[in-house]
C-alpha cells in the first residue's frame, strides 16, 4: 500500500470507528442512531443556511489548525493557539473600534493587527525555548491563562461598552457580508473562509516551495543536520513560533472581524485553539489536510446544534463522538499497523 | 550432517525488490562463519529472516537439522539464536546485570533478586573471559565493554548460535584484538557464531568458512584457510579491487588550514583540545590518527563551527575563522564529510535530492528570491547520482531509504561539488564495503591531485597509512608527533597513540 494512500486512510478509518463506536453508544442509551445521524447531516448541510454557520464555522478552526500544524512541521508543540487567538482577536476587535479608516486600509490593518498580536504572545515561548531550551509546552499553557484573564480585564476596565463587552466595530473592518448572508438565508457567514483558504496556501508555499521552509522542515526533521548546514536552528525555531502564533492571530480576527463584530469578556476559554491540535492532527499537519479535518470539525459542531431537537438525542453524545474520533486519530499507529498487516497480506 | 543452522535458497522481497535471491546459508557447530557483502547487498536482510524480524518468501530454515518456522525475535531466542547488534540496544542509566536481565528478570516474591543476577551475569563473562564489572553503569564504560555486554545478554538467554552484527565497525585496534580472542573462546565452549562483515582482514584473521553475497544473490561459500584477501574482495564486488590505493607523491604547496594553540572543550565543559597546532597545505592529505576519545571529534567540531572553541587560531586560507558560524565557515570554503552521517550530515527524511543542496540551497541556481527552484535542484542532484555512483531507486527517494555506503558516497557528492578548498574527512569509511571505501580513496586523491588540502580523521590505521602523506598523531587533545606515512609503522603509530613519545616509540620499534 502506497505510502500517500495510507495517509488518507487513516484519519478516514479513524472517522468511522468515531462514528461506529458513537453508533453503539446511542443504541444502548436508547436513542436511534439513523436519527441520530440524520440530524447531524441536516443540521449540517440540509439548507444553505446551516452550510454558511458551517462555513463560518470552519474558518477558524482551519487557521487555528495551520497554526498547530506549523509550528509541529518544525518539531515544536504550540499549545498556545487558544491564548494567541484571543489575543489576536481583541487586537482586531481594538482597531476595529478605535479607527475609522477607508475599508481597503482598515480591514487588512485590523487583521494584520491580530497577526501581530498573536505572533508576538507565540515569540514569547519561542524564544525561551531558543535562548534557554525552556519546554514550550510548559510556557504556552500558561501564556493562554495569561491571554485570558489580561484580555478579559482589559475588556473590562479599557473597552467596556456595557454588558461587559467591547463596542461593535466599524463597517470598514468588518468581514461580514450582506450579499453573503442573503445567499446563505440569514446565516452569519462571512468572508473569512477566504482568507482561510489563502492561509492554507500560503503555508504550503512558505514549507514546500520557499527556502525559509526547507530551513523550518530541516530544522524539524533533524536539528543537528540544520545545524550543520550553516542554518540557524534558534532563529527558525522562533521564526516558525511567530508565524504559528500569527495564524492563530488571524483565527480570532476572524471571530472579532466577522462572525461577532465585537469581544465580549470570556467565561473561560473558547475551545478554538484546543480543536486546532485535534484538526492538526487529523489533517497529518498538511495544509491540505487541515482544511478538510477543519471541514468536518465544524459540520460536527454545527450539524449538533441539531440533533436535540429534530433526534432528542443530547449534544453532549456529539462532543463525545469528536472526541473519539480525536482518540482514534492519536492511536492511528493502530490503525496504521493495521493496514501495514493487509498490505502485507494482499502482497503475498 | 552436523548443521546447527541451514538457511536453504532463501528469497525475501520488499515490493518488486529483491534483497535477497536464493541464497544458502550453513553453520556448522563451532565454526566462525563470515558472511560477507558489500553494503546493501542484503546481509541484514538475510540475517533478520533468521532473527524472525522478516518472513521468507521462499526458502527454508533448519535448526539442527529440523525445519523451523521463525515468525519473531522470542522464537529465534528460544531456538538459541542470539543476535549482537552493531547499534547497542542498552539501557544507558542501568548497570550491566540491569540492562543483561531485562525482560528476563530473577524475581522472588515479586522483588527482583539482583544479588543472585550479579552472581549468574559474572559466572558467565568469567566463563567466556569477558571481564565485564556487572555492576558497572553503561555510561560510565568503554563501546568495547558495551558490546561485550551485548554479548553477555545474549549468552544469558542461553545462545547457542551467535550472530556478531559489523561488531568492529565501534572498536578501536586493541579492542579488535580482544574481540577475537572472546570469540575464540566463544567457539572453543561449544558456541557457533556467524560474523556480518565486509572487512577482509577480520575473515582472514578468524573466520573458517565464508559466505559471500553480491546484490542480494549466493555467490558460494569458501573455506578461509584456501582462500586470500584478494579473492574474497572479487568476489563480494564481482571484480578486482585494488587494495593500496594507487598515488603519486605528493606536492605541498602554500598553507591552506593553519590552527595554532586551540583549546576546545566538550559538551560535560572538560578540555579535551588542549594546545593544539597543526597545518595543512594545498595538495596534501594530512591523516590525523588517534585512539576515540582523545578529542578528534571536538577538534572537527571546532573548525567547522559546530562548536565553540575557548581560545586560540583557525586560519583558512590566511583569513580568521574562529567563531564563525558553520555557514560563514562552508562558504570559507571548507567542505565537511562528518564523521556522523545520520546526525549531522543528512536530513535522512528529506529525498536524496534536497540533501544534495543542503548548504547551497539559499544560493542561485538552486533558488531565487527565496523560491526553490526544484528543477535545478533535481538536475544538480541528477548529475552529482551519476557522478558519484550513488545507487538510488531516483532524487526523490528519501535518504533514509539508501544503504549507508550509498549515504555517504551521496555526501561526499555533495561536499566535493562545493569545491571547497579544505575538505575535512572524519571517519569517511566507517561502517562502508571494500568497494565503497576504495571509491572514497580515489575521491580524496583526487582531491589532493586538484590542488586542495585534505585533512583526514580515522580510527582505521590502514586507511590512514595508505591514504595520508603526512600523519599527526593526537594524543590528549594535542597533536604529539607528525610522521612520513612511508617511514613508519602500525607499532610505532600504536604506541604513539598511546602517548609514547617520539624516541621511545622509535626505539621500540627498533628493538
Amino acid at each position: 500500500m502506497s505510502k500517500r494512500l495510507r495517509s488518507i486512510l487513516t484519519p478516514i478509518i479513524a472517522v468511522l470507528l468515531g462514528i461506529i463506536v458513537g453508533t453503539i453508544i446511542m443504541l444502548v442509551s436508547g436513542y436511534n442512531p439513523v436519527d441520530a445521524y440524520t440530524a447531524l447531516w441536516n443540521g449540517a448541510f440540509g439548507d444553505v443556511y446551516y452550510t454558511g454557520e458551517v462555513i463560518r464555522q470552519v474558518t477558524p478552526y482551519i487557521l487555528a489548525g495551520l497554526a498547530v500544524a506549523f509550528a509541529f512541521r518544525v518539531g515544536l508543540f504550540n499549545i498556545g493557539v487558544e491564548g494567541q487567538f484571543i489575543v489576536g482577536w481583541l487586537a482586531a476587535v481594538w482597531v476595529g473600534v478605535a479607527f475609522d479608516l477607508p475599508k481597503v486600509i482598515h480591514l487588512p490593518l485590523a487583521i494584520i493587527a491580530a497577526m501581530v498580536a498573536g505572533g508576538l504572545w507565540a515569540f514569547i515561548p519561542g524564544l525561551l525555548k531558543a535562548r534557554f531550551r525552556v519546554h514550550e509546552v510548559i510556557v504556552t499553557i500558561m501564556m493562554n491563562y495569561t491571554a485570558l484573564h489580561t484580555v478579559n480585564y482589559i475588556i473590562r476596565t479599557k473597552l467596556n461598552q456595557g454588558s461587559a463587552k467591547t463596542g461593535m466595530i466599524h463597517e470598514s473592518a468588518s468581514l461580514r457580508s450582506p450579499w453573503l448572508q442573503e445567499l446563505t438565508t440569514h446565516s452569519t457567514m462571512h468572508w473569512g473562509i477566504m482568507i482561510a483558504i489563502a492561509c492554507c496556501f500560503i503555508m504550503w508555499f512558505l514549507l514546500e516551495k520557499t527556502t525559509r521552509g526547507f530551513e523550518l522542515r530541516a530544522v524539524g526533521f533533524n536539528q543537528d543536520a540544520a545545524h550543520y548546514a550553516g542554518m540557524s536552528v534558534n532563529k527558525n525555531i522562533i521564526l516558525s513560533m511567530v508565524i504559528s502564533g500569527a495564524f492563530a492571530g488571524i483565527a480570532g480576527a476572524m471571530e472579532g472581524l466577522g462572525t461577532f463584530g465585537y469581544m465580549a469578556v470570556q467565561g473561560g476559554f473558547t475551545g478554538v485553539g484546543f480543536n486546532g491540535i485535534a484538526v492538526a492532527l487529523l489533517g497529518g499537519n498538511t495544509a491540505l489536510g487541515v482544511f478538510f479535518s477543519a471541514l468536518l470539525f465544524g459540520s460536527l459542531k454545527i450539524g449538533a446544534l441539531s440533533m436535540p431537537l429534530e433526534a432528542g438525542v443530547p449534544k453532549e453524545l456529539v462532543d463525545i463522538i469528536i472526541a473519539l474520533i480525536v482518540f482514534f486519530v492519536a492511536s492511528s499507529y493502530i490503525i496504521r499497523v493495521v493496514l501495514d498487516r493487509f498490505s502485507k497480506k494482499g502482497v503475498k | 550432517m552436523d548443521y546447527v543452522i541451514e538457511m536453504l535458497n532463501i528469497r525475501k522481497e520488499f515490493g518488486g525488490f529483491v534483497a535477497n535471491d536464493n541464497i544458502t546459508l550453513q553453520l556448522k557447530k563451532g565454526e566462525i562463519h563470515a558472511l560477507l557483502g558489500e553494503n546493501g547487498a542484503g546481509k541484514s536482510t538475510l540475517m533478520n529472516v533468521l532473527f524472525g524480524l522478516y518472513q521468507p518468501e521462499q526458502g527454508e530454515i533448519r535448526v539442527k537439522g529440523k525445519p523451523v518456522h521463525i515468525s519473531n525475535p522470542n522464537i529465534a531466542n528460544e531456538l538459541g539464536i542470539g543476535m549482537v547488534h552493531q547499534h547497542f540496544m542498552l539501557v544507558d542509566k542501568f548497570t550491566v546485570t540491569e540492562n543483561i536481565i531485562l525482560g528476563k528478570e530473577i524475581t522472588s516474591g515479586g522483588q527482583i533478586n539482583i544479588k543472585k543476577a550479579e552472581k549468574e551475569v559474572r559466572e558467565i563473562s568469567e566463563r567466556y573471559g569477558l571481564a565485564v564489572d556487572p555492576q558497572a553503569r553503561i555510561s560510565d564504560i568503554t563501546v568495547g565493554m558495551q558490546q561485550r555486554v551485548e554479548i553477555l545478554k545474549t549468552l544469558y538467554r542461553g545462545a547457542e548460535i551467535l550472530i556478531f552484527d559489523e561488531p568492529t565497525a565501534v572498536l578501536t585496534p586493541q579492542e579488535i584484538k580482544e574481540l577475537i580472542q572472546i570469540m575464540k573462546t566463544l567457539i572453543k565452549e561449544g558456541k557457533s557464531i556467524i560474523l556480518i562483515t565486509h572487512k577482509l582482514k577480520e575473515i582472514m584473521e578468524v573466520a573458517d568458512r565464508c559466505t559471500v553475497i553480491r546484490k542480494g544473490k549466493g555467490i558460494g561459500t569458501v573455506t578461509v584457510s584456501e582462500t586470500n584477501p584478494n579473492e574474497l574482495a572479487s568476489l563480494m564486488v564481482g571484480r578486482e579491487v585494488v587494495f593500496k590505493t594507487e598515488k603519486t607523491p605528493s606536492t605541498p604547496k602554500q598553507d591552506v588550514l593553519e590552527i595554532k594553540d586551540l583549546v576546545v572543550k566538550d559538551t560535560r565543559g572538560v578540555t579535551v583540545v588542549n594546545g593544539l597546532d597543526l597545518h595543512v597545505r594545498a595538495g596534501e592529505i594530512v591523516g590525523i590518527a588517534g585512539i576515540d576519545g582523545n578529542g578528534q571529534s571536538e577538534f572537527i567540531e571546532a573548525i567547522t563551527g559546530l562548536r565553540k572553541s575557548e581560545s586560540g587560531s583557525i586560519k583558512v586560507n590566511g583569513k580568521e575563522l574562529m567563531g564563525f558560524s558553520s555557514r560563514k565557515i562552508t562558504e570559507s570554503g571548507v567542505g565537511h564529510i562528518p564523521q556522523d552521517r545520520h546526525k549531522h550530515g543528512l536530513v535522512l527524511n528529506y529525498p536524496i535530492a534536497e540533501n544534495m543542496v543542503l548548504q547551497t540551497y539559499y544560493k542561485k541556481p538552486f533558488s531565487k528570491n527565496g523560491i526553490l527552484n526544484f528543477k535545478e535542484i533535481y538536475n544538480k542532484a541528477r548529475t552529482l547520482i551519476k557522478e558519484f555512483d550513488v545507487r538510488t531507486p531516483s532524487e526523490y527517494t528519501l535518504a533514509r531509504a539508501l544503504s549507508g555506503g550509498n549515504q555517504q558516497k551521496a555526501i561526499i557528492g555533495r561536499e566535493v561539488d562545493r569545491n571547497p578548498d579544505l575538505l575535512i574527512a572524519a571517519q569517511p569509511t566507517r561502517g562502508l564495503d571494500v568497494g565503497a571505501i576504495e571509491f572514497i580513496h580515489k575521491r580524496l586523491i583526487e582531491q589532493r591531485d586538484h590542488g586542495k588540502a585534505v585533512l583526514l580523521v580515522s580510527f582505521e590505521l590502514d586507511e590512514i597509512i595508505n591514504v595520508s602523506d603526512r600523519i599527526a598523531v593526537i594524543y590528549e587533545g594535542k597533536i604529539v608527533a607528525v610522521v612520513n606515512p612511508k617511514e613508519t609503522t602500525e607499532q610505532e603509530l600504536g604506541l604513539l597513540m598511546a602517548g609514547s613519545n617520539r624516541k621511545e616509540a622509535g626505539e621500540e620499534t627498533h628493538v
